[in-house]
C-alpha cells in the first residue's frame, strides 16, 4: 500500500475562523493504483490534492495523517516536506498550460529544477528524460524549445514528464486533462496509464469533475462533496452500480454518446453544494437528496458497505445492513 | 424568417508576435441557420469556431465573405440598424463569472438592456417582463434578483446572461461554450433550457468542444477544423456515420462512461548505441494510420506546424514587400478549403487535406 490517509482534515485561515475544506477524509492507495478523484466545484477536491504536496500559508492541517509507503508524510512541516516533493511525491498543477516558465528553455528549465532539488546525477535523468520524450512520440529538441514554441498539448505532457522524471510514490495530477482537446485529452490520459505501467509512478490521484475521463484512467474513483468523501470503489462499480444518491445523480446527468434530447432527457441535481462558512449538521447532500430522510441530520460514517466499496449514507449502510 | 447565412466567409488574423506574420482563422465557411435549429459547431482549438460566433455578433468583421440577418448583409447596417439587429441576435459566451462586473448586483444586466431598448416602459411592465423571461429559464426571482454574482452559482449565472438575451425579441443565440465551465450536476438544466427554447422557434449555433454535448442538443453538425469545414450534416448522420477521418478520430477520442479506450502500449526505438530514436512515426506513416492516440497527438501537433507553414508564405505575401503581397492568387491557394462533396442528403463531407 504505497499511500494511507487517515482522518485527513484541511482548514484555510480565514478572519472568521478556520474554514474547514477538507474534513476528516481516510482513504488508502495501492501500489499501482490510479484513483480518479471526482467532485463540483468547491467540493475541496483540489484542496486536497494540494494538501499531500504542499500546505501554503492559507492552509493548515487541522488533523489526521498521511502515509507514504509506511513512513508519516510530514504535510505540514513545509521544509522537511522540500526533500519528498518531487522525488516522492509531486504534482501535475491545475494550470499545467502555464506552469511552464516562458524565459527558460524547457531542457535549461529541467536542468535549474533537477539542481534545486539537488539530484546528482543529472546526465542520467537527461537521457531517460530524452527516453520518456521519444516514448510518448515528441521530438527530442523540445528541450531547445522555450514553452511558448510548444502547442497545449505538448506543454501538458512535457509538464508530465518533468513531474514524473524522479519516479515519485504519488502523483497528484489535478485536473490534468480538462483544458485540452478531446484528441490530446486521449493522448495524455494514455501517458498516464503508460507511466504507471511502466513504473514511472507507482500510484496517482487524479482530480477532476469530468467521470468520463476517470472512466478511461481511474482503477478506482473517489466522490467528494463539500469537504467529505461520499463513495469510493472500483471505476466500473461507480459507473455501473453507485449506491450513494448524490454519485448517482451525478452519473445521471452525463450524456452517453449518441444519447439525444429527442429521445432521452438528462436530469440536473436541484440546489448547489453548501457554502464552506455555512455547513449543514449531519449529512451535507441531504438538502439536495430525493431519500433524505430523518437520520440525515446526524453525520453519516464512510464505511465499507462492500468488499471494497465505501459509502457514507444512512440511507445505503442500512438497507446494506437489512440485506 | 429569421435566417442567418454565412457566405463564403474567410479570416485572416495578423499574428501579434514581433515576426508578425497572418493566420487564415476561416477558410471560406458556408452554411445557413434556421429559426428553431441548433447548429453545433465542433472543432478543436484554433479551429475557428469562436470566429465565426465572434462575426455572426459583428464583434470581429470577415476579411472576405459576407453573413446575411433575412437576406440583409450585417456589415451594411448602421448604429440604428445594428441597434435592431442584436434586438434579434444575442450571444452568451463561455465564462459566466467574468461575464459580470462584481462590484454591482447580477441584475444590472437586465438594466443596461432596458436602458437601451426599453426605455419607455413602466416599472411594472418591465418587471412582467423580468419576470416572464426569468419563468423561461426556470430561475426563481427570489434567487437571483438583487444578488451579486458572487453569490449565484455558474449555472444561474449563466441562465441569468440568456434570460438577459430573452428579454429582447431574439430570433438567434449564438451560444459559445457556455457549458463548459459548469459542474455536471448544473450543464444538464442549461442544455434542457436550449432545447426547450429551440422548440419555441430559437435558432442557437452551439459552439463547442465536446462531442456528446453537442450530439445530445443540436439538430445539425459542422465540424471544423483548420478554419475549414471538413464534415457538415444532420447531427445523426455526422455522429452515425461519420465520413471524414478527422470526425473519425474525434469521435474514437472522446471519454465515454461506459466503454474504455483501447491501450496500446508505446514502444521507444532504440538505436545501436543505446540512445533513444526519436520517434518518427509520423513519417513513417503519413496517412494517419497511426497505432496509438499518443502518437497520433504528435501527428496533430505537426499539422499545426504546417499551419505555421502557411503562415510564413503569407506573411511573405502581406506582410513582407510590397511586391509581393501583390500575389494574391497565391493567398487564395493557401486560404482554398477543401472541397465539400455531398454524401449523403443533407451530410457533406470535405476531400482529405
Amino acid at each position: 500500500m504505497s499511500v494511507s490517509v487517515e482522518n485527513l482534515s484541511v482548514a484555510y485561515r480565514s478572519r472568521r475562523g478556520d474554514l474547514t475544506a477538507v474534513d476528516n477524509v481516510s482513504f488508502t492507495l495501492a501500489d499501482g493504483e490510479i484513483m480518479g478523484l471526482a467532485g463540483e466545484s468547491g467540493s475541496g477536491k483540489s484542496t486536497l490534492g494540494n494538501a499531500l504536496i504542499y500546505l501554503d500559508q492559507r492552509m493548515k492541517q487541522t488533523g489526521g495523517k498521511v502515509r507514504l509507503d509506511g513512513n508519516e508524510l510530514p504535510i505540514a512541516n513545509t521544509k522537511a516536506m522540500k526533500h519528498l516533493r518531487m522525488a516522492e511525491v509531486s504534482l501535475v498543477p491545475q494550470y499545467a498550460m502555464s506552469a511552464l516558465t516562458p524565459t527558460r528553455k524547457i531542457g535549461t528549465l529541467t536542468d535549474d529544477l533537477l539542481k534545486s532539488h539537488k539530484v546528482r546525477n543529472r546526465d542520467e535523468v537527461f537521457a531517460e528524460m530524452k527516453r520518456r520524450i521519444a516514448l510518448i512520440g515528441l521530438k527530442e529538441n523540445v528541450l531547445d524549445k522555450y514553452s511558448f514554441e510548444l502547442s497545449g498539448g505538448m506543454r501538458q505532457r512535457v509538464t508530465i514528464i518533468l513531474s514524473t522524471l524522479l519516479n515519485p510514490s504519488l502523483l497528484i495530477a489535478d485536473e490534468v486533462t480538462s483544458a485540452l482537446d478531446v484528441s490530446t485529452q486521449r493522448a495524455v490520459g494514455e501517458m498516464l496509464l503508460e507511466f504507471r505501467d511502466r513504473g514511472y509512478i507507482k500510484s496517482a490521484i487524479a482530480i477532476t469533475h469530468d467521470l468520463s475521463i476517470l472512466a478511461q484512467i481511474a482503477d478506482t474513483i473517489t466522490i467528494m462533496y463539500a469537504g467529505r468523501l461520499a463513495e469510493k470503489a472500483k471505476t466500473e462499480t461507480i459507473i455501473g452500480d453507485p449506491l450513494h444518491p448524490y454519485t448517482q445523480a451525478l452519473i445521471a446527468s452525463l450524456p452517453d454518446v449518441g444519447v439525444r434530447h429527442d429521445t432521452t432527457t438528462l436530469v440536473g441535481i436541484p440546489g448547489r453544494p453548501p457554502s464552506l462558512t455555512n455547513m449543514p449538521t449531519g449529512c451535507r447532500f441531504r438538502e439536495r437528496c430525493p431519500f433524505a430522510f430523518a437520520k440525515c441530520v446526524e453525520t453519516p460514517p464512510f464505511v465499507e458497505v462492500k468488499p471494497g466499496h465505501q459509502v457514507a449514507c444512512w440511507k445505503v449502510s442500512q438497507e446494506e445492513a437489512n440485506k | 424568417m429569421s435566417t442567418i447565412k454565412v457566405d463564403q466567409v474567410s479570416k485572416l488574423f495578423r499574428a501579434t508576435s514581433r515576426s508578425g506574420g497572418l493566420t487564415p482563422a476561416l477558410r471560406k465557411v458556408s452554411f445557413e441557420l434556421k429559426p428553431g435549429e441548433v447548429i453545433s459547431l465542433i472543432g478543436e482549438s484554433g479551429s475557428g469556431k469562436t470566429t465565426i460566433g465572434k462575426i455572426i455578433l459583428r464583434l470581429v468583421d470577415p476579411t472576405s465573405g459576407t453573413v446575411t440577418f433575412d437576406g440583409k448583409d450585417i456589415s451594411q447596417y448602421s448604429t440604428r440598424g445594428l441597434r435592431d439587429y442584436y434586438r434579434h441576435v444575442q450571444g452568451v459566451f463561455q465564462d459566466p463569472f467574468s461575464s459580470y462586473n462584481p462590484i454591482y448586483r447580477a441584475d444590472r444586466v437586465f438594466e443596461l438592456v432596458r436602458d437601451v431598448y426599453f426605455a419607455r416602459l413602466t416599472e411594472k411592465e418591465w418587471d412582467a417582463k423580468i419576470e416572464g423571461a426569468l419563468d423561461a429559464v426556470a430561475l426563481n426571482p427570489g434567487d437571483v434578483l438583487g444578488k451579486y454574482p458572487h453569490q449565484l452559482s455558474g449555472g444561474q449565472q449563466q441562465r441569468l446572461l440568456i434570460a438577459r438575451a430573452l428579454l429582447l425579441d431574439v430570433k438567434v443565440l449564438v451560444a459559445d461554450e457556455i457549458i463548459s465551465m459548469l459542474d455536471a450536476s448544473t450543464r444538464v438544466d442549461v442544455l434542457n433550457l436550449l432545447v426547450k427554447l429551440k422548440r419555441s422557434g430559437l435558432a442557437i449555433l452551439f459552439v463547442t468542444h465536446d462531442l456528446s454535448l453537442g450530439n445530445y442538443v443540436s439538430d445539425r453538425t459542422i465540424i471544423l477544423r483548420q478554419g475549414a469545414i471538413v464534415e457538415m450534416g444532420a447531427t445523426e448522420k455526422v455522429f452515425g456515420n461519420p465520413q471524414h477521418d478527422y470526425t473519425r478520430m474525434l469521435l474514437t477520442a472522446v471519454p465515454e462512461l461506459r466503454k474504455k479506450w483501447k491501450h496500446t502500449p508505446l514502444e521507444v526505438a532504440v538505436a545501436a548505441n543505446g540512445s533513444a530514436v526519436a520517434a518518427d512515426v509520423i513519417e513513417a506513416s503519413p496517412n494517419g494510420a497511426v497505432a496509438s492516440a499518443v502518437a497520433r497527438a504528435s501527428l496533430l501537433d505537426e499539422l499545426s506546424h504546417t499551419e505555421q507553414v502557411i503562415k510564413r508564405d503569407l506573411r511573405t505575401m502581406f506582410g513582407g514587400t510590397r511586391k509581393a503581397s501583390t500575389k494574391s492568387s497565391t493567398v487564395a491557394v493557401a486560404l482554398e478549403p477543401p472541397a465539400l462533396n455531398e454524401f449523403e442528403p443533407d451530410h457533406l463531407v470535405a476531400e482529405p487535406e
